[in-house]
């Protein structure tokens, strides 16, 4: 068993500030329309600390990752890497910056080129990146290294992808974004392809590596029990906002937004200890981000829904160390520890949310 | 909107088998070979119940589940057993006496949905047509009755959603109409191959609650086909635990997963993280499951077993009984019965070191 070191919550590796993403969508003979991916998203990850990112197929959580990767240009708001805007980069800057930010994807099976041998894979990086490892004498020395960390033989650096399980597959995955010492790992559904038994394994590698390197992650994941077991905070996303942040066992125990709390009631345990007492069913299934509701986006499935939630858009409540349900950023506890929600209703408590009994 | 879970399903009741599978097995041709995929696998669905067949991917379940439909790929095929659906044999059937089987007493549910339906056809046209065929109903009263199962599995306006084809229909509605067109003939058995893998969680749990209401409604007895052990949890009566083929533990879900009695149950499930903190390393088995073309000889699961001993390199063994209706194929099922008999419903419970000092 290892000890969890908590992040140090006084220095973030990436700060992003209204973020906002829109694609433009054709829509037949009627021109064409905007599909906003992304809706004003603000979210901070510390030196060392896993965020979570939850929600529905088609909340953002992807586009988001994309943006942080510099694949999708925002249409406004700010991203901070360390404190600089890496969409300001350019040439040599912006390849030093991209060293920084790695990301590893959900399909180990689609994501590595079957052409190429597993030692290929992972030392790729470094022909772009040609003055970080320069000769074949320190790049190999570099690639055992690499296997080492993420428990694969030194000969398997021959094999091509073919030849490994899922489980190996994703390792190499892991390797290969490592490569080049990042900061921030984007995890992307990384174990979601996975066999129960070997998810296990890619998990406690994520969690070891974590701890040797100090490297952030961002953890995407619709698979709730892992995200709590890995995650120090979660973000919960719904049609392109973030309804519902704070500390992962906060949110957990504790939700404030109707839906975080519907999700929570609506993801099968394992444990009965832990199933909730009364279930709670949605309704419905995601509106399309194209037409996004009026007011607040998740009224049309919302069991709280009243009259004010089609009109105004709800502004983020929080909840204080006094266990009170306040407007705005609580004023009691330590800032780190903040849980926000955007909702005019929040849950009250966890019995409401169905989670204990009433 | 809010259901209470209804955990005493289970209530005493006379059961009726629907289908019992007997010793079954299914072969592969392969360029290098017959592979056997389903080995000796044997169970029991009763009415209003249903059976949970669990394992990981190339397990064999979703082979089992086609081979009772009689929906194998021209590579594969029988090779023994007995597939008895109310008494009959389906395996000795002639192909046409099988086709009339289909539909009426025999219903599945595919896990991709958008490759299930045809997609030049509207719904409502492929929903009639188990009407017409088995039925001998017009176009115009097939349409009836399919707006009519539209209604039961909860489509919204059915009347003109009968006219739309699958595209036009978002994920968890097209699972519907396909759990629709199996239970449109009011089968005594429904076999439901992962339905909700590719759902969301929120859909997920209207999909699982309709399977549910449907199976009272109709007294069915289903086979659910899942990888998911929080859906086993929360969902089926009995447990057909599978690894490389071969049946290793079956039993009541209750029994099964709070007192497992075969490791490598016991090892799945302490490969979930349930309520592990933050940090902790998870329980994982290591290794990967073995090639279907490269089974050992003896036991299935001998390479990954933390209890592996000289006689299971040797000798395969045979499901034995651990409990009440429960059944385990392991050498050592005696040593986890007594384990298992100390009042804890943990998963955690420490292996013993009975390991091999070869």
């Amino acid at each position: 068993m290892s000890t969890h070191t908590m992040a140090n919550p006084g220095k973030n590796v990436l700060e992003v500030q209204d973020l906002s993403k829109s694609f433009t969508v054709s829509a037949g003979s009627g021109g064409s329309r905007k599909l906003k991916a992304l809706d004003g998203i603000s979210l901070s990850v510390g030196k060392g600390e896993t965020l979570g990112l939850v929600g529905e197929s088609g909340c953002g959580k992807s586009t988001l990752a994309r943006t942080l990767m510099m694949l999708e240009t925002p249409d406004s708001g700010s991203v901070r890497f360390d404190g600089a805007d890496p969409f300001a980069f350019k040439g040599k800057e912006l390849l030093a910056w991209r060293r920084r930010v790695q990301m590893v994807f959900q399909d180990p099976f689609a994501s590595l080129n079957a052409r190429m041998s597993a030692g290929q894979i992972i030392s790729e990086p470094f022909a772009t990146h040609k003055d970080l490892y320069r000769g074949s004498a320190a790049r190999s020395k570099r690639l055992n290294e690499l296997l080492d960390l993420v428990g694969l033989r030194s000969t398997d650096a021959y094999k091509t992808p073919q030849e490994f399980s899922g489980g190996q597959r994703q390792r190499i995955g892991i390797a290969r974004a490592l490569a080049l010492g990042p900061d921030l790992l984007i995890l992307d559904e990384p174990v979601s392809a996975l066999d129960l038994s070997v998810q296990a394994q890619v998990l406690n590698l994520l969690n070891e590596l974590q701890q040797q390197l100090g490297v952030s992650y961002i953890f995407i994941s619709h698979d709730l029990s892992v995200v709590r077991h890995v995650t120090d905070r979660v973000a919960v996303m719904y049609l392109g906002r973030i309804i519902e942040t704070g500390v992962t066992e906060d949110v957990f125990d504790r939700p404030l937004h109707p839906y975080t709390a519907a999700l929570m009631s609506a993801s099968p345990k394992l444990d009965p200890a832990m199933r909730p007492a009364k279930r709670i069913v949605l309704k419905g299934e995601l509106p399309s981000p194209l037409d996004p509701p009026s007011g607040c986006r998740f009224r049309t499935r919302c069991w709280k829904a009243q009259d004010i939630c089609a009109s105004r858009r709800p502004e983020a409540t929080g909840l204080g160390a006094d266990g009170n349900i306040s407007l705005g950023l609580p004023t009691i506890g330590p800032a780190e520890r903040a849980h926000m929600a955007e909702c005019h209703f929040p849950v009250s408590s966890p019995a409401e949310a169905g989670l204990v009994p009433a | 909107m809010m259901e209470l879970l209804d955990s005493q399903r289970a209530a005493e009741k006379t059961l009726t088998t629907v289908l019992a599978v007997t010793g079954l097995d299914v072969d592969i041709r392969t360029p290098t070979g017959t592979v056997r995929v389903v080995n000796k696998v044997s169970f029991t669905a009763y009415q209003g119940q249903t059976l949970a067949l669990l394992g990981e991917s190339g397990c064999g379940k979703s082979m089992t589940a086609k081979a009772i439909a009689g929906l194998l790929d021209p590579v594969a095929s029988v090779a023994g057993g007995v597939v008895a659906l109310e008494g009959k044999d389906l395996n000795t059937m002639s192909a046409r006496a099988r086709r009339a089987v289909a539909g009426p007493s025999l219903g599945i549910v595919f896990q991709d949905a958008l490759t299930a339906l045809n997609p030049v056809y509207t719904v409502g046209t492929q929903l009639g047509e188990a009407f017409r065929i088995h039925r001998g109903m017009n176009k115009k009263q097939a349409r009836l009755q399919a707006i009519e199962l539209m209604r039961r599995v909860g489509i919204p306006e059915p009347e003109v959603r009968a006219s739309a084809y699958p595209h036009q229909f978002s994920g968890g509605m097209r699972q519907r109409i396909l759990i629709a067109m199996a239970v449109a003939l009011s089968p005594r058995l429904l076999i439901a191959d992962e339905p909700t893998t590719a759902l969301d969680v929120t859909v997920q749990a209207q999909i699982m609650a309709l399977l549910r209401r449907l199976r009272e409604e109709e007294n069915m007895a289903v086979v659910l086909i899942t990888h998911d052990l929080a859906v086993v949890a929360e969902e089926a009566d009995n447990v057909v635990v599978m690894y490389a083929g071969n049946v290793v533990e079956r039993g009541p879900v209750a029994t099964v997963f709070s007192a497992p009695t075969h490791p490598y149950t016991k090892g799945l499930l302490e490969s979930v993280p349930t309520h592990a903190v933050r940090g902790d390393e998870l329980s994982s088995i290591p290794g990967s499951p073995p090639e279907l073309k490269n089974i050992p000889a003896g036991c299935v699961y001998q390479d990954r077993c933390p209890m592996v001993a000289a006689i299971c390199r040797e000798t395969r063994p045979e499901l034995r009984q651990t409990g009440e209706n429960q059944f385990s194929a392991c050498h050592f099922s005696d040593v986890l019965v007594t384990q298992a008999g100390n009042p804890t419903n943990d998963h955690s419970l420490t292996s013993p070191q009975l390991e091999d000092n070869q």
